[in-house]
């Protein structure tokens, strides 16, 4: 990571050694360095978690199979669930909002730099817990035991009573450091964006990245809070003889269900808003227009932020709960549905009238846009809360969120970082196999994903870690499991690009993509100081006013 | 960079953002009433629930004294704060002891409760429905009044060595709209607890 | 090709392969027994839900096409050609009228389709229950069903057996739901949505099947180890065979004097602990009532058939056929072994 720096004549300037780099890299404060930290340790996570799924996959390959144990196969699902949301699309997007809020809002850095480290380093080792649960937690036997309650956790099955050892306890602690993790990274994000915009930008200028990281954060405050909450109940249920969900003193398993899914539904609008944030500042680029309809952009994500928080019960339609709670929830979850569907024409009017260049990146934002298209449509009969009642529970919703997490965050991820990558590194990725990679990853996708939906619509379960031969699964089954083996060799090349092309990659200079905001005003990598003198805005696109004098924007806003 | 501000003509005269320390606290009350409010809404839910066990109206005394101390800190941090921003800083200092001792009182008076119930009554978390959530609530309040102690015990200790001076007024206010959250959660709860809830 | 081109046929082919599929799968499999598509309902809740599925699936089709078609054409009309490099396309910022119609639509279309939906959810849930409706009170364990039946006073476990419900004289069949342990979920496709067993929260719902026939499910709700072993068997019986079963049901268990070594091997392990026998000293309520355990097809939860091999290795070691279940091995001699199999034999 060298800064643009020029050589001082006449200087012996030692080089580093790998201790000191290594020094720098742990204590350092800098969002630059910190956002790399949480991507590099997400995409760790990625590889993790990926072969979990990869695991389950053979298992369900075949009816009736022993390639892994119940007990394995249940601690499987629920660490992919665990960690592909905590320890990758947490960790992934709250990095790319490291690095690219103080650039994009000119800024020299976040507003509370050790803050931003102290929150790095407690999300890190919340990952740590949950795996050293492998080794640590002892379970009936004596041996360690990854937790295997599900990502959710439900009362009461993780009472002392059902769940022994302390697995669910690994589970619990890690989630509850790493959350007051993401609490500190919400603040500061929230403080950085409203108190250090350099001067010109408004709130009503600033890169749509910045406005719904911002909603991102506050939502990561409101809803990150309730999980800790519950979480400590269930310690205090666990450890204190506490009887929050214990039914057999009268408490309810529905409580737990309600603050988790409090938590669970806004944590899946904080984990897709980031990408959001991508689509919006991608697209327009590689359309040659800017983002049409900015206000209502700002707006409708306010809104989503809002609504998403009365959701949560549509989580629940199996529950038993009245017809007028079912009937409610079934409005709001095709509520927040509008919003959402806006931003899907907003970005087809972005490109619509524009001249599309087909780099890398904007294949996976076309990519996400027909897949998004696509989940929220599968999202709105999983609201109906009726036919939600056959629906819920079964490998249709497993299509559905992967639909959203892989078809949305995962390819929304992987344009940023297409994007991006010039920018941290200083240099291109490879555009050969980059599409490699994508057509891999979509037919892989697609394939595993796309059948997902069939066995559920047929009354195939989640969470069983084997199924019957009578019931018409099983082609489907093994198809699913072939597309994922086509994605994992897709993220294979992947890793291969990102090593290699940070040592062959062509130089990216300044502005590879001929882009419009801040960040691309400053080298690539930035300096340690992202820019010589704080700029000074008068328009949504700085950069276009600047390379269009005679059009700039600040004429039309 | 400087091509950039040459093409501008219409520089904002002033350009005043909002206080990154007056947000930042902001930011992590609303995140600390969201968990508060789980507690409030779990203890509201399990209200004439339990199925054994001695209920509220058995065994809570009203603790108004107590209470009014409580209050009674968020006056006199308000003043504390103030007077240290007019760099009167004997008031600010007498002021500040002020609230620690209230607040001290105030978390005397829960140890003295809750000795009771344990001690004389057998009342425990594990007691009850009531048992959990009432202690976890109270206690969860409890906590964070200790941890607003502590960071109002440390500014005295700095106070009281004369390192404090009118420059850190602003560090002093962010602190203090903790002090001011703590109380506001303890209208609630007590609001939740002594009055409701019986 | 064109990777705009190349993509847009990759694209249509996908979609046409996944609509094929979807029209593949909706055949029931096989006849007897009855799948397990949502889409072959049979009973009035079921239907209700499937009637409001397709009326969903047809709207969010058409959003679907309509969007869809716009989006490859734009991908496609307004691609880069080499001839305009260096040029930049009209700098559009957006169109109020644009986002007002793209606003207004689908709240519109929100608005139906929560009309619709409620009117289902309404018929569904707030049915009113006729007075010769069949109680059954359904009990979730961990890893089987516990069924009982408290007007007719019968009592089984994991395969259920309903009357059919004929529109003359409709018998639907009322379940309240209650769980012993952890939570669970009632499904059976074909016949209702899906309901959870919820420990201390008890739960209702009704099917009124239309078809006779064996209807399968299972535990939806992850429950532990053996959630996959959870499996469902419903019975949808003619009015006459239904009597029929229930006044089997209602006999006490089978005296037969050739198995009393089995018998006393049963009732001095702790098999009676866990089990009950009706008639006999056995009341155990942890494990299955094996009063008619010969009347069932399967055993342990649809996770094997009901053979005298099964039986054997399920009394044996329940861990060959559900590791993880709760059923302890008892680790009886073979002789004790036999005895025993002899005597659940009986039990018919």
């Amino acid at each position: 990571m060298s800064s643009n720096a020029f050589t001082i004549p006449g200087v012996q300037i030692d080089e580093k050694s790998w201790v000191d780099t290594l020094h720098e890299w742990v204590t350092t404060v800098d969002h630059k360095r910190l956002g790399v930290l949480y991507i590099l340790y997400a995409l760790l996570f990625l590889v993790v978690a990926g072969v979990e799924a990869l695991i389950i996959r053979i298992q369900l390959m075949f009816p009736h199979s022993h390639f892994v144990s119940p007990q394995v196969f249940n601690r499987l699902f629920t660490m992919h669930g665990t960690t592909m949301v905590f320890f990758m699309g947490m960790p992934i997007l709250f990095g790319f909002a490291n690095y690219l809020v103080p650039l994009m809002i000119g800024a020299r850095d976040m507003a509370f730099p050790r803050l931003n480290a102290f929150s790095f380093w407690l999300s890190a080792l919340g990952g740590f817990l949950l795996y050293f649960s492998l080794v640590g937690a002892n379970g009936l036997y004596g041996a360690g035991n990854a937790p295997d309650v599900g990502w959710w956790a439900y009362a009461p099955l993780t009472a002392r009573a059902f769940s022994p050892g302390h697995s669910t306890d690994y589970w619990t602690l890690a989630l509850l450091v790493s959350g007051f993790g993401s609490i500190g990274t919400a603040i500061n994000i929230i403080a950085t964006i409203l108190c250090m915009r350099c001067p010109g930008m408004k709130l009503s200028r600033m890169p749509l990245l910045a406005w719904l990281n911002l909603v991102m954060a506050g939502m990561v405050l409101l809803a990150v809070s309730p999980l800790t909450a519950a979480q400590m109940m269930l310690l205090i249920d666990r450890y204190l003889g506490g009887h929050f969900f214990d039914t057999q003193a009268g408490g309810s398993a529905m409580l737990w269900m309600h603050f988790f899914w409090i938590f669970g539904h806004p944590e899946v609008y904080v984990l897709i808003i980031p990408c959001f944030a991508f689509m919006s500042e991608i697209i327009p680029v590689f359309s040659r227009k800017p983002i049409f309809g900015y206000p209502v952009m700002v707006a409708a994500t306010v809104c989503i932020g809002f609504v998403s928080m009365s959701v949560w019960a549509h989580h629940m339609f199996s529950v038993g709960m009245n017809s007028y709670a079912n009937s409610f929830f079934t409005i709001t979850t095709m509520a927040v549905g509008v919003p959402t569907g806006i931003k899907i024409f907003n970005w087809l009017g972005t490109m619509w009238g524009g001249r599309i260049q087909f780099k890398v990146p904007m294949l996976f934002c076309i990519a996400f846009l027909f897949q998004f298209l696509i989940a929220g449509l599968t999202g709105v009969m999983l609201g109906s809360a009726a036919f939600a009642s056959q629906l819920t529970l079964s490998y249709f919703v497993v299509a559905h969120f992967h639909y959203t997490l892989v078809g949305g965050v995962v390819f929304g991820v992987f344009a940023a970082i297409y994007y991006w990558y010039p920018k941290i590194t200083g240099r291109m990725l490879n555009e050969t196999l980059g599409k490699v990679h994508f057509w891999l990853f979509l037919i892989g996708f697609h394939l595993t994903f796309d059948l997902m939906h069939i066995p559920g619509l047929l009354g195939m379960p989640r969470r069983i870690y084997t199924y019957e031969p009578d019931r018409g699964w099983d082609i489907l089954n093994l198809l699913i499991s072939v597309g994922g083996f086509i994605q994992a060799i897709a993220v294979v090349i992947f890793v291969a690009n990102l090593i290699v092309s940070y040592f062959k990659g062509k130089k990216a200079g300044n502005d590879p993509w001929d882009a419009w905001t801040l960040e691309w005003a400053t080298s690539s990598p930035p300096p340690a100081y992202n820019f010589a003198s704080i700029p000074l805005v008068a328009s949504r696109r700085p950069l276009w006013d600047l390379k269009h004098p005679e059009d700039p924007d600040s004429r039309y806003e | 960079m400087s091509a950039m501000a040459n093409s501008f003509p219409q520089a904002p005269a002033t350009w005043r953002l909002p206080d990154r320390g007056k947000v930042a606290m902001a930011s992590l009350i609303i995140a600390e009433s969201a968990i508060f409010t789980i507690f409030v809404v779990a203890y509201l839910f399990y209200v004439g629930k339990s199925l054994t066990g001695p209920t509220p109206r058995e065994l809570l005394e009203t603790p108004i004294f107590y209470t009014i101390c409580l209050l009674s800190s968020s006056l006199t941090i308000h003043f504390a704060a103030k007077s240290l921003t007019r760099d009167r800083v004997g008031a600010f200092l007498g002021l500040w002891v002020l609230t620690i001792v209230l607040g001290a009182t105030f978390m005397y008076g829960t140890a003295q409760e809750w000795h009771r119930l344990i001690y004389e009554h057998g009342f425990t978390i594990s007691t009850n429905l009531f048992g959990t959530t009432y202690y976890s609530l109270v206690g969860l309040h409890a906590f964070h009044v200790t941890a607003g102690l502590l960071m109002l015990l440390i500014v005295a200790i700095f106070g009281l060595l004369g390192r404090v001076g009118v420059q850190h007024s602003h560090r002093v206010e962010v602190l203090s709209m903790y002090w001011h959250f703590v109380d506001a959660v303890w209208v609630i709860v007590f609001t939740v607890v002594y009055v409701l809830g019986r | 090709m064109k990777s705009s081109t190349l993509r847009f046929v990759a694209q249509t082919m996908l979609l046409l392969l996944w609509f094929a599929m979807a029209v593949w799968a909706s055949e029931p499999i096989d006849p007897s027994p009855h799948g397990t598509n949502i889409f072959a309902p049979a009973s009035t809740p079921a239907k209700s839900i499937s009637d409001l599925s397709v009326f969903v699936l047809v709207i969010t089709g058409i959003i679907f096409v309509v969007v869809f078609t716009l989006l490859v054409y734009s991908v496609i009309k307004f691609r880069g050609r080499a001839v305009d490099a260096g040029r930049e396309p009209a700098q559009v910022y957006g169109s109020t009228q644009i986002e007002l119609a793209w606003t207004i639509i689908p709240i519109l279309i929100v608005i139906v389709l929560f009309l619709a939906t409620a009117r289902s959810i309404h018929a569904v849930q707030d049915a009113p229950e006729p007075a010769g409706a069949i109680q059954v009170t359904a009990i979730g364990h961990q890893y089987w069903w516990e069924f009982r039946y408290p007007k007719l006073g019968v009592v089984t476990a994991n395969e259920l057996h309903i009357p059919v419900s004929e529109s003359a004289n409709p018998v639907p069949t009322f379940l309240t739901l209650l769980s012993a342990d952890t939570d669970h979920s009632f499904w059976i496709p074909e016949l209702a949505g899906k309901t959870d067993l919820i420990p201390n929260h008890p739960n209702r719902m009704w099917i009124d099947p239309l078809r006779t026939g064996i209807f399968l499910g299972q535990c939806a709700q992850y429950c532990g180890v053996q959630h996959a072993k959870m499996l469902l068997r419903v019975s949808v019986d003619s009015p006459a065979d239904f009597a029929a079963w229930v006044r089997g049901q209602q006999q006490p268990a089978v005296q037969d004097a050739s198995v009393a070594t089995g018998r006393h091997v049963f009732e001095s392990n702790a098999c009676m602990n866990c089990h009950a026998v009706a008639g006999t000293n056995a009341n155990g309520r942890f494990g299955p009532d094996l009063t008619h355990l010969m009347s069932r097809v399967t055993i342990a939860s649809g996770a094997a058939t009901n053979t005298p091999e099964n039986l054997r290795l399920w009394i044996q070691d329940p861990n060959a056929i559900k590791p993880g279940s709760l059923m302890p091995a008892m680790k009886l001699s073979d002789s004790d072994l036999e005895a025993v199999v002899s005597y659940m034999e009986t039990l018919r």
